[in-house]
């Protein structure tokens, strides 16, 4: 601080302060166009998050308080209410599993029979939102796992109902994630009806994306669901991402006004699914026993046997 | 001791860090319009009461902070906080013996030379937001800089921050 000191006296008189100011400008612009244009800027932006954990932290403290406060305030028939009804839940879901598992066995015989590709069995690892308002026109979030958790760029998150994002920065104990409705951010998708294949585009408004790449004669009808097609390989096949919700076929234009709304609740997230895809997972593959153990959204007993199942297929 | 060493700097650093969490702080859609500045605001007041021990390199990482925190592109807080810090600078003499209603004049033209730039550079690099974004937070910065003013003094003057 010393030599700030001795400076301090020509301090108002401008050369100074104007020659700092210009090489502050100047070095943003560069790491502006560094971080917007090459992205080698990643491991600085996850040191910086670590650093702005503690902002981080305390922005979600009242609302992680609140929540404890008010689970623990419930009282024991609400506690056993819930219980009831989440049992019953289960064994529903569990039921339906069931015959999704023949379903999926069956389909990876038909497909090794056509020696298809096989649909992979996803890792997946329950994460929660950290609250915070970012650029209300730019979806991004952040969630609270990170590389420490075995969270690499460019994983797909989803929540019980479909897509969410992906993740643009993995930090050590944050990630930031981009939602499929920002603007920036393309998600590659096929009408699960007849596999048709089109690109959903995020519009900056959590209940829209678009659909702007489909000639008027697209075999498209309102109401079709949207999965994703694996394709980019950024998302797991099979995803469900948004239903049709508009469509305006104007003949004097090259390709139809399509618009659908994402299946996903993107504006009351709070617990999210990080999917590993293949890819980076291999990468990783120290870390996968630990997602295993937290790995909730999949029952154990015959979790285990379709994924050597499946992997042995691959070998 | 080193307490008197840091003479109250912690109370810098605790402004910016409370100012970086009202930044990010989850709001009603229809609030958000209408969000003070904080980090500029508080910027502002260390910079005009402390030039010398808040200066542009602060406000630089400051705005490098607030960018990671708001997910933007790397840099265009600090820009932004740069060029407020060289027009505080220019300024401090002169605002800091105005009486409180030029202060929030001041203040407000300020933060407006902020929330221009960040449009200006939100525009370039793709991801602009419709203008009342950056109109409404220049109001309603100037009209809570008083009270962020005496409450800073306050601290400044009690923990004799130098």
């Amino acid at each position: 601080m010393a030599p700030l000191k001795s400076s301090s006296t020509n301090f108002s008189r401008g050369p100074s302060v104007t020659l700092k100011t210009v090489f502050f400008v100047v070095l943003s612009v560069i790491i502006m166009t560094a971080d917007r244009q090459t992205g080698s800027l990643d491991a600085f932006r996850s040191g910086l998050a670590l650093l702005v954990y503690p902002v981080r932290a305390a922005v979600d403290l009242p609302y992680t308080a609140w929540n404890w406060f008010a689970e623990s305030l419930d009282s024991r028939g609400d506690l056993i209410e819930a219980n009831r009804e989440l049992r019953r839940e289960q064994l529903e879901l569990r039921g339906q599993l069931q015959r999704f598992a023949a379903l999926e066995e069956e389909n990876e015989r038909l497909r090794a029979l056509l020696e298809s590709s096989r649909q992979l069995e996803a890792e997946v690892q329950v994460g929660e939102l950290l609250r915070a308002d970012l650029d209300p026109f730019r979806h991004r979030v952040t969630i609270n796992l990170g590389t420490r958790d075995g969270i690499v760029d460019g994983e797909a998150i989803i929540d019980a109902r479909g897509v969410v994002g992906q993740v643009t920065n993995a930090a050590p104990i944050t990630a930031d994630a981009i939602l499929i409705t920002d603007p920036s951010h393309a998600t590659p998708v096929e009408i699960n009806r007849n596999g048709l294949r089109t690109v959903a585009l995020g519009t900056g408004s959590l209940d829209r994306l678009e659909l702007p790449f489909l000639p008027n004669s697209a075999d498209i009808r309102e109401g079709d669901l949207l999965v994703t097609s694996g394709l980019g390989q950024r998302f797991p096949q099979g995803y469900p991402v948004a239903v049709v919700d508009t469509i305006q076929r104007d003949p004097g234009q090259a390709f139809a006004q399509i618009t659908a709304r994402p299946i996903a609740a993107l504006d009351r997230l709070r617990e999210v699914l990080i999917v590993a895809t293949e890819s980076p997972g291999d990468v990783d593959s120290n870390v996968t026993p630990e997602s295993t153990d937290s790995d909730t959204a999949q029952p154990e007993s015959e979790d285990g046997e379709r994924r050597n199942a499946t992997e042995a297929d691959n070998e | 001791m080193s307490e008197r060493m840091a003479s109250g700097r912690w109370v810098i650093f605790l402004s910016i860090f409370v100012a970086l969490a009202l930044a990010v702080w989850p709001l009603p859609d229809v609030m958000k319009a209408w969000w003070p500045s904080w980090l500029a605001l508080v910027l502002i007041y260390w910079g005009m009461a402390l030039p010398f021990r808040v200066n542009i390199g602060t406000f630089w990482i400051a705005g490098l902070l607030l960018d990671v925190l708001k997910g933007a592109v790397l840099g265009e807080h600090a820009v932004a906080l740069t060029i407020l810090a060289f027009a505080t600078y220019r300024w401090h003499l002169q605002v800091r013996v105005f009486p409180i209603q030029q202060q929030m004049l001041a203040v407000g033209v300020l933060v407006a030379l902020y929330q221009f730039i960040l449009f200006w550079v939100r525009g370039i690099s793709g991801a602009s937001m419709p203008p009342l974004y950056h109109v409404g937070p220049v109001l309603t910065s100037a009209l809570v800089w008083p009270w962020l003013f005496l409450l800073l003094r306050e601290l400044r003057r009690r923990y004799r921050v130098s």
